[in-house]
């Protein structure tokens, strides 16, 4: 049934940004603290104080309008956005409205056959998030904690070109990668500090007219946020199909049960009475400010998958594992500085590092070696000092334990050279043909299925030092001779 | 533009107050008052005016990304109608499910 229809989806999300100070106050926005601890006068405000803009709110904005390839407005003025709840202190949530600091950009999403897609940016904005309402510890009283109050976010409003609940997925998750890799927030949707709102309508494939939008609220995770979508549509599908219409309203969205149920009706539009903050003085961003802020940028996801495809010609799913978070890209990038052979460096970085960092729980910035260590132990295998096993299995945890030695000590100490010298191997061979002449009879007759029994009996000879590739190829010579 | 019941009830909504019977006649008299004080600005063409926004030309006055703390949790909650030991307490904000 939902095959008759299309979704138009649009996202906003709310990025907590990962500032010490809130946004207009200094009061501290470390999370945990006791409740009402970190306020000031300003942020529970009381009347006559004056907010003052921070710095790094600015600064973090035009980081990511900049990745996003967004326009940067150079006038920016501030919003008053008039509503009463108890845990909006002023009255007014302080936002952006005409001017918000970035409009236009995009994010680039892949779908699951590797196709991309970008889904248009309408706008950034700065605003400051709200305190925090308690309502289930007491029969008769909400509580209320301030301590939330006037923390900086930045609203990110997606056009709505996102058409599924997988592509929905895959947006939340590119924007998580990005404001991880600028470190402007830590993208935890578990905790709150990006927060997803998606505004779902649906109509007959092909049709040019937008059905009625529901805004779908709480999705507490990536995961959710296409459930959400998926169920929504289903829902909007079934109404239509029924001759029923669909209410403009506000949903929230059910985790355990997999459903979403109505918050409030929208048909009253809300009336916000929006008009310029006149407490705060306007923002200038020069050209000279964009261009400083760039050159701090790091390399970005986009740039590194790009990279490793084309220029490493490495796989589109190796790259989305080595750049998924900054850090193991960033130790990939350090590695191949001193490693040409990306795809070695690849397959050990996403092999041997990750699953010793899985196993111990440890974060990549713990791992005791450095990248050119793992270079130098690549090498080795590259130049057939060590067989690959001997370097994965052996060389590489004493290493771990040992990270001041260096991967040849480790390999000649262990007596893991191997023999990559044609004249020490084939006295063995020879050892191997003279002990089973009636194999070698059936080798030559046909049976080549044979030639890994005498290179595994040469191998053995040599006590697993022998280049395995060598041997197979001497043995091979040696018989068909 | 004239101030009617309508109007009178949106902004008695949209800042949570009550008027009724003669309290909102009087409020109506008021406002239209106000109004109609104010529409003499329209006797001026201010067709190329910007509106004023700011009383300085004063921009870029921004604050370094540092913690101060300048309140106790205690001075924080001291003047507020109802609180605990540790919230600001309001009437149950009823949340329909």
């Amino acid at each position: 049934m939902t095959e008759k229809y299309e979704a138009v989806i649009g996202l906003e999300i709310h990025i907590q940004l990962n500032t010490l100070s809130k946004a207009y106050s200094s009061d501290s926005t470390e999370f945990g603290n006791l409740p009402n601890t970190n306020v000031s006068v300003i942020s529970l405000g009381h009347p006559g104080t004056l907010p003052m803009a921070n710095k790094k709110v600015i600064e973090s904005a035009v980081k990511l309008g900049l990745a996003c390839k967004c326009h940067i407005t150079e006038f920016n003025g501030y919003a008053r956005k008039n509503y009463f709840y108890a845990d909006l202190p002023k009255g007014y949530q302080i936002t952006q409205d005409k001017t918000p600091i970035c409009t236009g950009g995009y994010i680039t999403i892949k779908n699951k056959e590797g196709k991309e897609k970008r889904i248009h940016l309408t706008r950034i904005h700065m605003e400051e998030d709200a305190g925090k309402s308690i309502h289930d510890q007491d029969p008769f009283d909400t509580l209320i904690d301030l301590n939330r109050a006037g923390v900086p976010l930045l609203e990110m409003v997606s056009e709505p070109e996102i058409k599924s609940g997988e592509e929905a997925y895959q947006y939340v998750t590119e924007v998580r990668k990005l404001v991880r890799y600028l470190e402007i927030c830590d993208g935890n949707m578990e905790e709150g500090s990006m927060r997803c709102d998606a505004n779902i309508s649906i109509m007959p494939k092909g049709s040019k007219v937008f059905g009625t939008k529901v805004e779908v609220k709480n999705m507490n995770s990536i995961r959710n946020v296409q459930r959400a979508i998926e169920y929504e549509i289903k829902r909007q599908a079934e109404l239509l199909e029924r001759g029923e219409k669909i209410k403009q309203e506000t949903r929230s969205f059910d985790a355990v049960a997999g459903t979403t149920f109505s918050l409030r009706s929208k048909e009253g539009a809300d009336d916000y009475r929006y008009f310029p903050e006149p407490d705060l003085q306007p923002v200038i961003v020069t050209d000279e400010y964009k261009q400083k802020i760039k050159s701090l940028l790091p390399p970005l996801p986009d740039e590194l998958f790009k990279k490793y495809t084309e220029d490493y010609k490495l796989s589109s799913y190796d790259a989305g594992v080595l750049t998924e978070s900054k850090e193991i890209a960033l130790y990939f990038e350090e590695l191949c500085k001193h490693c040409s052979n990306y795809k070695a460096a690849a397959n050990w970085v996403m092999g041997d590092i990750k699953s010793f960092l899985n196993e111990r729980a440890l974060h990549i910035n713990n791992f005791p070696l450095a990248p050119k260590v793992i270079a130098s132990l690549i090498r080795l295998i590259e130049e057939g000092k060590v067989s690959h096993s001997a370097a994965s299995q052996k060389i590489f945890p004493i290493l771990i334990e040992n990270p001041a030695k260096s991967p040849l000590e480790i390999a000649q100490e262990n007596n893991l050279i191997q023999e990559s010298n044609a004249n020490s191997i084939l006295p063995m061979i020879e050892e191997v043909i003279a002990k089973y002449p009636e194999k070698v009879e059936a080798y030559r007759a046909g049976k080549k299925g044979l030639l890994g029994l005498f290179v595994g009996e040469v191998m053995k000879l040599s006590k697993g030092k022998a280049d395995p590739k060598m041997t197979n190829q001497l043995v091979r010579e040696k018989l068909e001779s | 533009m004239q101030v009617d019941d309508k109007l009178i009830d949106k902004l008695a909504h949209l800042s949570r107050l009550e008027f009724e019977n003669e309290a909102k006649e009087e409020i109506k008299k008021d406002l239209n008052r106000i109004l109609s004080f104010v529409e003499k600005l329209n006797e001026l063409n201010t067709d190329n005016v910007e509106p004023l926004v700011y009383m300085t030309d004063e921009v870029n006055v921004l604050r370094d990304d540092e913690v101060k703390q300048t309140i106790t949790q205690e001075e924080a909650l001291k003047n507020a109608p109802k609180r605990d030991s540790d919230y600001f307490r309001v009437p149950r904000v009823v949340e329909k499910k």
